[in-house]
């Protein structure tokens, strides 16, 4: 195997590593666009209270393993912090969207532009402006390969990139449980179809509704204690970049389509990586704006969207 | 009726005219008992005043794409941004640098054809480019005062073409969409500034000389409005009101939509860009940052506050929101002042105890940005059609 | 007679759905066509593919001559065809008089600068057409009601003025697609003489869609019938009626109804 297959190997785990973390995010946006038609612009700030949650919850909970950094204290706080961001998407979404069901979509888009704001500068006033050092609940080193791999030797594994990889793949596995196996999962797809059907068929929507936001608010924060794991520098503000290309992902994959987030998560991961591997730094954050703009222009449903058509 | 608003517009430049020079020439003794132009005496003030003619262009041609033809664009700082910028290039005689073509050194062979559409691109780009630097190089060689309206000018086509260059792809979508899409334009404006170094980069542009002053704010806000409200009261133009009730009957009654909604984008961001000329001439310094998102979302919110639509709310909740931070930056003394005032009235607090704010608080209150935040999800929640709507929305006969 | 609309093996789908497969018709000047079928027949898909706010995946349409498959609505209408709609979609937000000014804009000969600057010829123009919208409103009694907004007229009404603002913009045909819904009978009978006068007095072809047989009956000259998305029966009043296809398909149920 040449060198350079090897370095374009090794970018795309890296690129398949931040893909998950964008799939984790783009799920929430997908979820609440399904039901509720509307893009919820505050979906990446609940990454960043993921994140906070976990920096606050942390030492607690290694207090109780004996200040050991490992994957039981890791569990625990993932839990935890998913299930805090549960909670608090669903208070934001019956305090600020409830009321606003049947207005036009203007002005759900303005309040949640309002909220993803209130939330950084509340974040700010909260928790300071500066970065703050995440909790060590895993060591996030270079895992030793075997020897058996030969030339694959070169790449470099890390234990946080394992565990990224390993979690986002047991939380969709998790995801796709509740969406096709279970009533409430039945619910959700019911209604991202036809709400008033669902009424009328004795669902509460309201409760479908909730139930989903805090479905995707809890991946959400779990997207931001995993990538607290591998950059332990978080800041208030740390939730606008990758919530912006989270949408991204999910308008690439079809939005409202939930294998389309994670195709489109992992696609703009992967891009990304290349593009800052082989072409240059500086444009990372155009990329996503890049992807956006394409698919927009020449395939506004997506990769595996379907074209809604409005009955004249 | 149309008779009337252009005398209106006539008779209020001259007036514009005469306070302007009048602001700047009668003189008062300023606190120090020197005798000041009003313009120096009053500095604070005159700064809100032309800070609210400006958010009036602003929001009145934005009123015009979100609030007539009922497209929403989250971008309109991005106008006023090239408006800010190419203005300067003017009047600095500063020139656009042009984009660097990619190397193909060493470079894979899957990797050498995206460079090659790289180096299209980039030649389109760099034509593009030059074709503006001629147009600001011609400007700038004019004499003093033409000058000033050129650079302006120039501001406002820069500004109009990248908003025909945003508009034609964009329109074909619809809501949130048209949303994100604008709102990337206008990041992709600003991240251009950021990385142009002839430009200042991300230090800012300087030195441009202040040749702002009430006249020019607010004769362009004249304009703006009058070119707003006569545009849309015409039958040419109750199709831009047509695309915004319903897009497809329009189409059916033989309305071009896609061209209403161009026209609505680029007249939008000429003025944007006009606005962004006199910012750049009044501050005589500019940075990308104050282009951004958050920018768009203040003009944005301006719109609805003032009820889209709606010429007169859309020019009030300017001026509202312009004053706003000013207040919220008093809010606290205002709450110690009135709160011991009303405590004592009441008898509740003895003779010498003031209320005092917590310093903690006190960050609070003057956060803008989450008092700012607040407001906008009160705005949407409590009254999201705006203060006034249905005013300026009367039906014209003729 | 040269046909004024032809209609040639046109077929629209939906993704894997055909809505309209392989229809053939045709109507010529000042004709009054009818288009009739069970709810979901594909008539309203078919109004939509002439006007151009569907492409045809297979097919032509050829109005007055010319090909009109795949084009603009905005210029199919300028070509002369224009049309209602089967929800009302009158202009919500604007007055009668306003929502039939913007009918006369493809016919205006000044441009945005001119509406800014409203010199001689501007001010003439507009005088014009106000004029000739308030005929049309005149016609059709909705003189009186001019600065009302639209949404606030009774329901018929709503009706008429969806068909003076598609007259407003001069058509050659004029596609009606269930004018008659939610009327009463006296209603019925009175749009069944309005839509005659419409086409005399303007000189039309009308292509009505309707589900009401008395009315279609009543007026058409020719009518052709739609199951399914394909074209099951075509002739004069009296052949569809006693086409076995079409009883089968359709008018049976309605004999019972009757």
């Amino acid at each position: 195997m040449s060198e350079q297959a090897i370095e374009f190997i090794q970018q795309l785990i890296n690129g398949l590593s931040l893909g998950a973390i964008y799939a984790l995010i783009a799920l929430g946006y997908t979820m609440v666009f399904g039901v509720l038609r509307f893009i919820n612009f505050a979906h990446g700030d609940v990454f960043m209270l993921g994140a906070f949650s976990g920096f606050y919850v942390g030492p607690r909970v290694l207090l109780f393993f004996g200040n050991k950094p490992g994957y039981g204290a890791a569990a625990v706080v993932l839990l935890v912090s998913m299930l805090i961001c549960a909670v608090l998407g669903v208070i934001i979404e019956k305090l600020c969207y409830k009321p606003l069901r049947e207005r036009p979509k203007i002005t759900v888009l303005i309040t949640a532009i309002g909220v993803s704001l209130f939330l950084e500068s509340f974040g700010q006033y909260i928790f300071g402006a500066n970065p703050q050092a995440f909790p060590t609940l895993i060591e996030d080193v270079a895992i030793d390969l075997p020897q058996s791999w030969g030339n694959f030797t070169a790449l470099t594994v890390t234990t946080g990139q394992v565990i990224v990889l390993g979690t986002t793949l047991a939380l969709m596995l998790i995801l796709t449980v509740i969406v096709l196996k279970t009533k409430i999962g039945m619910a959700m797809r019911a209604l991202a179809y036809n709400p008033t059907a669902c009424a009328l068929m004795g669902v509460n929507n309201n409760f479908v509704i909730s139930f989903t936001f805090g479905l995707g608010s809890a991946l959400a924060g779990a997207a931001g204690i995993l990538t607290s794991i591998q950059q332990p520098s978080i800041d208030p503000l740390m939730g606008i970049l990758p919530g912006l290309k989270a949408f991204v992902a999910a308008v690439l994959g079809g939005i409202g389509n939930l294998g389309g987030a994670v195709l489109g998560g992992i696609i703009l991961g992967i891009v990304e990586t290349l593009v800052v591997g082989y072409v240059s730094p500086t444009y990372r954050d155009a990329v996503a704006f890049a992807v956006l703009i394409l698919i927009l222009l020449l395939r506004p449903a997506g990769l595996l969207g379907k074209n809604v058509r409005e009955k004249v | 009726m149309f008779e009337r608003t252009k005398i209106s517009l006539v008779i209020s430049v001259i007036l514009f005219a005469v306070a302007s020079w009048a602001l700047g020439h009668f003189h008062v003794p300023d606190s120090a008992g020197k005798m000041v132009t009003i313009i120096e005496a009053y500095a604070y003030y005159y700064d809100i005043l032309i800070g609210i003619g400006i958010a009036i262009i602003l929001a009145s041609s934005l009123n015009l794409v979100n609030g007539h033809t009922g497209q929403f664009s989250l971008g309109h700082a991005g106008f006023m941004g090239l408006g800010a910028y190419f203005a300067s290039m003017v009047t600095l005689g500063v020139q656009l640098p042009l984009v660097p073509y990619p190397v193909f050194a060493g470079a894979p062979v899957w990797l050498a054809a995206l460079k090659g559409i790289g180096w299209a691109l980039a030649l389109a780009v760099n034509s593009l480019l030059s074709l503006l630097n001629t147009w600001v190089g011609a400007a700038h060689e004019l004499p003093h005062p033409v000058q000033f309206v050129a650079a302006l000018f120039v501001g406002g086509l820069a500004a109009a073409l990248a908003g025909l260059l945003v508009g034609v792809p964009s329109l074909r979508l619809k809501g949130d969409y048209l949303a994100i899409v604008t709102l990337g334009f206008n990041e992709i404006i600003r991240v251009v500034i950021q990385n142009a170094e002839p430009l200042g980069a991300q230090r800012g542009l300087g030195g441009m000389p202040l040749a702002t002053n009430v006249f020019w704010t607010f004769s362009t806000a004249a304009l703006t409005i009058y070119v707003v409200w006569n545009l849309v009261n015409s039958t040419y133009g109750r199709g831009f009101v047509a695309v915004r009730d319903d897009e497809i009957a329009a189409e059916a009654m033989g309305i071009n939509t896609t061209k209403y909604k161009v026209l609505a984008f680029a007249t939008a961001a000429f003025f944007a860009g006009l606005a962004g000329g006199l910012y750049a001439h009044f501050k005589q310094f500019v940075t990308p940052d104050g282009f951004g998102f958050m920018k768009s979302v203040d003009i944005v919110v301006m719109v609805i506050l003032g009820g889209m639509g709606s010429t007169v709310g859309v020019c009030v909740a300017a001026a509202l929101l312009t004053i706003l931070p000013e207040m919220l930056r008093l809010l606290p003394q205002w709450i110690e002042k009135g709160g011991t005032a009303a405590l004592h009235h009441l008898g509740w607090l003895p003779g010498n105890f003031v209320v005092k704010l917590p310093p903690r608080i006190v960050d609070l209150l003057q956060n803008r940005m989450i008092l700012y935040s607040l407001l906008l999800i009160a705005l949407m929640l409590l009254r999201p059609q705006g203060l006034f709507v249905g005013w300026g929305r009367k039906v014209v006969r003729k | 007679m040269k046909p004024l609309l032809l209609l040639d093996n046109v077929t629209v789908q939906f993704g894997g759905l055909k809505a309209v497969s392989d229809v053939t018709f045709h109507l010529c000047e000042r004709e009054l066509f009818g288009l009739i079928g069970p709810n979901g027949a594909g008539k309203t898909t078919i109004f939509n593919a002439i006007t151009g706010v569907y492409q045809p995946a297979e097919g032509r349409i050829t109005f007055d001559g010319q090909s009109v498959t795949g084009r603009r609505p905005y210029a199919i209408t300028a070509r002369g065809i224009a049309r209602t709609f089967q929800n009302i979609r009158l202009f919500g937000s604007m007055s009668v008089f306003d929502n039939v000014r913007c009918a006369c804009n493809m016919h205006l000969s000044h441009g945005i600068s001119h509406a800014l600057w409203r010199g001689k010829g501007v001010v003439t123009e507009e005088r014009e057409i106000e004029g000739q919208v308030m005929e049309l409103l005149g016609i059709f009694g909705l003189a009186a009601e001019r600065d009302w907004p639209c949404r606030n007229l009774p329901y018929g009404d709503q009706r008429r003025l969806e068909i003076v603002r598609a007259l407003a913009t001069r058509p050659k045909l004029l596609l009606l697609d269930e004018p008659a819904a939610g009327m009463n009978p006296t209603e019925k009978v009175e749009l069944m003489k309005l839509i005659r006068f419409v086409q005399e007095k303007f000189g039309l072809a009308v292509l009505l869609v309707e589900h009401d047989m008395k009315v279609v009956m009543g007026i058409c000259e020719r009518i052709a019938v739609l199951d399914y998305g394909q074209k099951i029966g075509e002739g004069t009043p009296m052949e569809i009626q006693r086409n076995p296809k079409v009883i089968a398909a359709y008018l049976g149920q309605e004999a019972e109804h009757a």
